[in-house]
């Protein structure tokens, strides 16, 4: 069951071809598919080469089999973890009780909106970097990119799968329109803010597979304490993939850091007039990058109070994170948690029924998260012996969703008024001239072994290959 | 595969690179046996409990996962003293090693090799391809016995050069120089496959006075020149790291410039398995990339004396030498005028202009049937020294080669690694 069968025409652990209905329906799909990745995957990369990783089996000897792939052939397909026939639901009104192995109807609805909420973003990120590949630091980072794609591409093909197989015509007009959507276009967006923003360089990458991916891994957890149960398995998978893209984001920032200071040390200056000069990316606008990324992501989880959050949880439908390893009642309807809001100019901290604050719990959880990176990168500042830190915000700034939505939160938690937001927002977010430098910086290097001089060459190649290797074979 | 290793008091210790690690949970996740646990600070390894069969390797994202120190088994790092790391602890040097009583034979083996290799870790424990999991720690049955640390780090003897010359084209990134040392009348006798630490002058940014650099000997036996006391190195001049960032190698550098008539301070030889063998018949097949040619230039010389002198009865050579251009291959031009009856040569060149990229293992592969062939006798030696990167593929070719002959590979290459039949040296 956990070998992959690539015989089919779409590689599967799940027994494809013993259910006909259903790999017509997918073999139907699959070609508009294929035609949504020739428009909208990454720009004129198609015949390019990529030493990728691809899943033969789901175990851990099978899932990184490298090899070079161009990415229109690669084996999208469909993996579930193999599955516990004894899992019982562990959390909300139906703990105890078996897990579901099919839809139970009162929660058909629920179901596919999370499935489609969750398939959406996959194919929305590959839009956002589909130019990327054009202005890629070096070899390696460009491989890197294209392994986010296409795994975001079989992050669709999971969802897509659950929506054929469990929600009949319903889900196949879903899985449609995750063709349809397109992010930012004003007419057809896609369902999520940050998901509409553009991702015009490689710093804006490297921050949203730290911040935005890492929201995936949040998601994906959560679901994958799911009573359902082919959700529960199909994103677990889905996390062993995801952790690479976390990867490619951490370390990208990282070396965007480690460089600025090399070169800090360099020139002896912190001055970032001087420091663009010298061509890297100054500090402050690391730290301005970081503010945005880090308050557009954290909008993902919701509302701070949600009834549907609630009912998610207590229909078993999605958990928190790391659900099974708590030691409440998993039920919390006795449970309170602390939200802020603002209340008469200050921010003041509500308790409410945990329930019904289950984002926020888990938007806390990944913050927490989050900052355990950004301190990692601080150690980058501090080993080269210079006095900047970077820091996350606080979580009331720059909120466009839930009770602190257009509130005027300065980085520290501070409440300012409009006057004080307007004069220092360029401290605090990216201004358009700190976009067109970044920009500024955005040259193609494809040489093996070659960087842009505003990044630093990672620690170690990818598949224990030198970091010179040839990641990219160009047509 | 530890065994020789463990029975010593030693082990190789499993790690992760605290500076690597993106903390993401898939090892934790993947473990089999729960070897791997985390606070907020790190991910670490449970001495006692890693099994070492590899199953986290693979599906870390980072690569951090892939560290491993040689230890005492006293002294294993603790989960408490490696949840408070920031960076890994350096290997343990030889000295350390010594010190904890691990005596100089073991500390031979699993002490960091060459000038690149002393800054990366040693491969993998349990990957399947892992060189560690198919190379000999024996000689070959017919080695001439070699000496080993007659010269230390604390008592290095002295060498005079004698010659310095450059052996890839110039006008090339590559700049590889065959350097010959004379010894005097200083003992210091070398086999083919052996090297030697050259200690350079001067002391580094912390005001230590440098480590020596270990080079494989390029000549063979009886001197670079017969009958004289000398050796020759082949050595590339190292002006970026690993990850390709500007940098000087100290070492090789050093030696690069060298003058005839310098003095330069020398400790080994080193090593005790990674050596021809000498019995009528006995086959050779070398697999090289770059300076991993000077055992390969130093067996095939001395094979070449023998039969020149009448001395030596028949055994096949065959090397599959792999380099970026014809230009940067060291001593393309001497190999190319040795008789074709004598030594099969096999070139890739894997960035020539115009032409498809060939790496060793794709010749490996075109030759399967005639390498089978040589597989499938016992009196069969297989070398491999280069570059790490070609390890796994140079392996995965041979499995297919023997397995295109008919020949079941587990089964062979634990025959071949028992016999002192199978040797990498990668770095």
């Amino acid at each position: 069951m956990s070998t992959i069968d690539y015989s089919d025409k779409i590689p599967n652990n799940v027994n494809l071809s013993q259910d006909r209905a259903l790999q017509r329906a997918l073999e139907h799909w699959q070609p508009n598919y294929l035609a949504w990745w020739r428009d909208m995957g990454p720009e004129g990369s198609q015949d390019f080469d990529v030493y990728l990783r691809t899943a033969v089996s789901v175990d851990p000897q099978g899932w990184a089999q490298f090899g070079y792939v161009k990415m229109p052939d690669y084996r999208w397909g469909i993996f579930l973890n193999p599955g516990d026939a004894d899992r019982r639901i562990h959390f909300g009104d139906h703990l105890g009780e078996p897990a579901w192995q099919d839809v139970p109807g009162e929660h058909r609805a629920n179901l596919r909106r999370i499935i489609v909420t969750q398939g959406d973003t996959e194919p929305a990120s590959v839009e956002q970097q589909r130019h990327l590949g054009l202005t890629a630091p070096s070899q390696y980072d460009l491989r890197n990119l294209f392994q986010v794609n296409v795994e975001e591409g079989r992050h669709l093909w999971a969802m897509v799968y659950l929506l054929h197989r469990y929600f009949g015509r319903d889900g196949r007009e879903e899985a449609e329109a995750l063709l349809e959507r397109r992010s930012g276009d004003r007419d057809n967006p896609r369902i999520l803010g940050a998901f509409n923003e553009k991702t015009p360089d490689w710093l804006s990458f490297f921050m949203f597979t730290y911040f935005t991916d890492r929201d995936g891994k949040f998601q994906l957890c959560a679901l994958a304490e799911s009573g359902f149960d082919p959700l529960a398995r199909t994103t677990k998978f889905m996390l062993t993939e995801e952790a690479h893209h976390m990867f490619v984001g951490e370390s990208g920032v990282s070396r965007v850091i480690q460089r600025t200071c090399e070169v800090m040390k360099q020139l002896g200056t912190d001055d970032p007039a001087k420091l663009r000069a010298a061509g890297v990316v100054d500090l402050p606008t690391i730290q301005r990058y970081l503010n945005f990324h880090f308050s557009v992501t954290i909008d993902l989880f919701g509302a701070d109070q949600s009834s549907n959050a609630a009912i998610f949880y207590s229909s078993g439908l999605k958990g928190r994170f790391e659900e099974g390893k708590r030691g409440d009642d998993h039920l919390l309807k006795q449970d309170t948690y602390k939200v802020l809001e603002l209340d008469g100019g200050r921010l003041v901290e509500k308790e409410v029924p945990m329930l019904n604050a289950l984002n926020e719990v888990l938007r806390d959880d990944y913050i927490k998260d989050s900052v355990g990176g950004v301190n990692r990168w601080n150690k980058v500042i501090e080993k080269a012996g210079l006095p900047f830190r970077l820091s996350v915000p606080h979580k009331a700034f720059h909120r466009r969703i839930g009770a602190l939505a257009g509130t005027r939160i300065a980085p520290d938690g501070r409440v300012v008024g409009d006057a004080e937001w307007n004069a220092r927002v360029h401290e605090w977010l990216p201004s358009d001239e700190d976009r067109a430098f970044v920009a500024s910086l955005m040259g193609r290097v494809v040489e093996p072994g070659r960087f842009a001089n505003w990044i630093a060459p990672p620690a170690t190649g990818i598949n224990r290959q030198p970091v010179d290797f040839e990641y990219v074979r160009f047509a | 595969m530890d065994a020789p290793v463990a029975a010593t008091g030693t082990i190789r210790q499993h790690l992760i690179d605290p500076e690597i690690c993106i903390r993401c949970n898939t090892c934790e996740a993947t473990c089999p046996v729960g070897a791997i646990t985390h606070d907020d600070r790190n991910y670490v390894v449970h001495v006692d409990k890693c099994s070492k069969e590899g199953a986290c390797i693979a599906p870390c994202p980072t690569g951090a996962i892939d560290n491993w120190r040689i230890v005492p088994a006293a002294q294993a790092y603790t989960v408490e003293q490696q949840l408070a790391w920031d960076v890994l602890p350096p290997e343990l040097s030889h000295d350390q090693l010594a010190a904890a009583g691990v005596p100089e034979a073991v500390i031979d083996l699993v002490a960091p090799a060459a000038e690149p290799a002393a800054a990366t870790s040693p491969a993998a424990g349990a990957v399947p391809l892992d060189a560690a999991h198919f190379s000999s720690l024996l000689p070959p049955w017919s080695a001439a016995h070699a000496y080993t640390n007659l010269y230390g780090p604390k008592a290095p003897t002295t060498a005079t050069v004698t010659g310095n010359f450059r052996v890839t084209d110039a006008g090339f990134e590559n700049d590889t120089h065959h350097v010959v040392l004379d010894f005097g009348t200083m003992p210091f006798p070398v086999l083919e496959g052996q090297s030697v630490g050259i200690v350079p002058p001067g002391t580094d940014a912390a005001g230590r006075p440098h480590r020596a650099r270990q080079y494989s000997v390029a000549s063979p036996r009886n001197g670079e020149r017969p009958g004289y006391n000398n050796v020759s190195l082949t050595v590339k001049r190292v002006t970026a790291d690993h990850t390709g960032q500007a940098v000087r190698g100290v070492c090789s550098n050093y030696v690069c410039d060298l003058k005839v008539g310098d003095r330069v301070q020398v400790i080994g030889p080193f090593g005790s398995s990674f050596l021809m063998p000498n019995h009528p018949r006995s086959n050779i097949v070398m697999i090289c990339t770059g300076t991993g040619s000077a055992p390969m230039r130093a067996m095939t010389e001395w094979r070449r004396r023998l039969r020149q002198g009448g001395k030596f009865e028949g055994g096949k050579l065959m090397l599959f030498f792999g380099a970026r251009t014809r230009e940067e291959l060291p001593y393309f031009g001497p190999l190319m005028s040795l008789p074709k009856d004598f030594i099969d040569i096999n070139l890739a060149f894997s960035r020539t202009a115009g032409q498809p990229k060939r790496y060793v293992q794709d010749l490996m592969r075109e030759r399967a049937t005639d390498l089978a062939e040589l597989l499938r006798q016992p009196d069969t030696f297989v070398y491999v020294c280069g570059l790490r990167a070609m390890e796994e593929g140079v392996l995965l070719a041979l499995r297919d080669a023997a397995t295109s002959g008919g020949l079941a590979w587990e089964p062979l290459a634990a025959a071949m690694r028992a016999e002192g039949r199978l040797h990498l040296e990668t770095y």
